[in-house]
């Protein structure tokens, strides 16, 4: 790979962060409001390190629900990682100690960023410097949003919500490569947008990954 | 609240991730097998933009993040760097947003 990519994957990396980076202030604010102290917040977002769901779960405890109540839509949302995990076998490779560290650094935007590349090595290294770019922005934006409270507004003002979309589109479109792959992106987004009004958060995107089914099977027949 | 919701979270969404590392330690090596669980990660990445996008708890929103995707994927198909995409999509929906839409 030319130096000028490796470039572009280091500043892509780096934007991704900053994006993250500010939501998790929302993420730190929301979750001292929610009841939680600094401390647990800021352990959450270390040890947990998957947005969707701690939103959400901060979400349900702060609106008066029970644990019992916040984790199961809490892990429907953290089920995706199971996927991708799985997606980067020839990433996530190495000794226990190595994978372990890894597997923890599984989420939508590493894996989405290592799946832009072609090459595994080339692979891994957006996946880590994905991972560890989100993952020190993530922690800082999340203690300084639970320390410093509210008074930054809703992030929506600032279109903020509609910023990860894009990136997601971004980085989707390298990785339509055939028709097998964008048959299987517009019958996963089919999919999503079938069961978005009808299932819980989290149902639609992991359901969409059934839309691979029929274009591995005519691959399959294909040889 | 309570340290062992907090521990309840952590551990599980790790659980979910090693699951996926270890199940992945157990499928085939060869080419094909790489192939395969790179077109599974597609559609669900497909899903995240449609669900980010019109996601309105329960029911489809069509809000200003659909025209700031729209200005997303002409910036992508321009083949702009990551960043403007971003910038562009976020200051789409903020100016639509601020103009009341």
């Amino acid at each position: 790979m030319s130096s000028s990519m490796r470039d572009r994957v280091l500043k892509d990396a780096v934007s991704i962060g900053l994006a993250t980076g500010i939501y998790a202030v929302s993420f730190g604010v929301l979750s001292v409001a929610a009841g939680f102290s600094v401390a647990q917040t800021c352990v959450m977002s270390l040890v947990t390190f998957t947005g969707a769901s701690q939103l959400t779960f901060v979400s349900v405890l702060g609106a008066g629900g029970t644990a019992a109540a916040a984790l199961p839509p809490a892990l429907l949302l953290a089920g995706r990682n199971t996927i991708y995990a799985l997606s980067l076998k020839s990433v996530l490779r190495g000794g226990p100690l190595r994978r372990a560290v890894d597997a923890h650094l599984v989420i939508d935007e590493s894996t989405a960023m290592a799946h832009t590349q072609l090459e595994p090595a080339d692979k891994r290294r957006a996946f880590l410097l994905t991972a560890v770019a989100i993952f020190i922005t993530w922690n800082v934006g999340t203690l300084l949003g639970a320390v410093a409270g509210g008074g930054l507004g809703d992030p929506r003002d600032y279109g903020l919500d509609a910023i990860f979309p894009a990136i997601f589109l971004a980085l989707l479109v390298p990785q339509v490569r055939d028709r097998a792959a964008l048959g299987a992106a517009l019958l996963g987004a089919a999919i999503a947008l079938v069961l978005l009004p009808l299932t819980p958060a989290g149902v639609p995107v992991m359901a969409a990954v059934l839309g691979c089914v029929p274009f591995l099977l005519l691959r399959r027949a294909a040889r | 609240m309570s340290w062992w919701s907090v521990l309840a979270l952590c551990g599980a969404a790790y659980g979910l991730k090693a699951a996926g590392v270890l199940l992945a330690g157990r499928v085939g090596d060869g080419r094909q097998t790489r192939a395969s669980l790179e077109l599974v990660v597609v559609p669900v990445l497909a899903a995240l933009v449609v669900v980010q996008t019109l996601d309105g708890g329960h029911a489809i929103a069509i809000d200003a993040r659909l025209p700031a995707l729209l200005v997303g994927a002409f910036l992508i198909w321009r083949r702009a760097p990551l960043l403007v995409v971003a910038i562009a999509a976020g200051a789409a929906a903020a100016l639509l947003r601020a103009a009341g839409a």
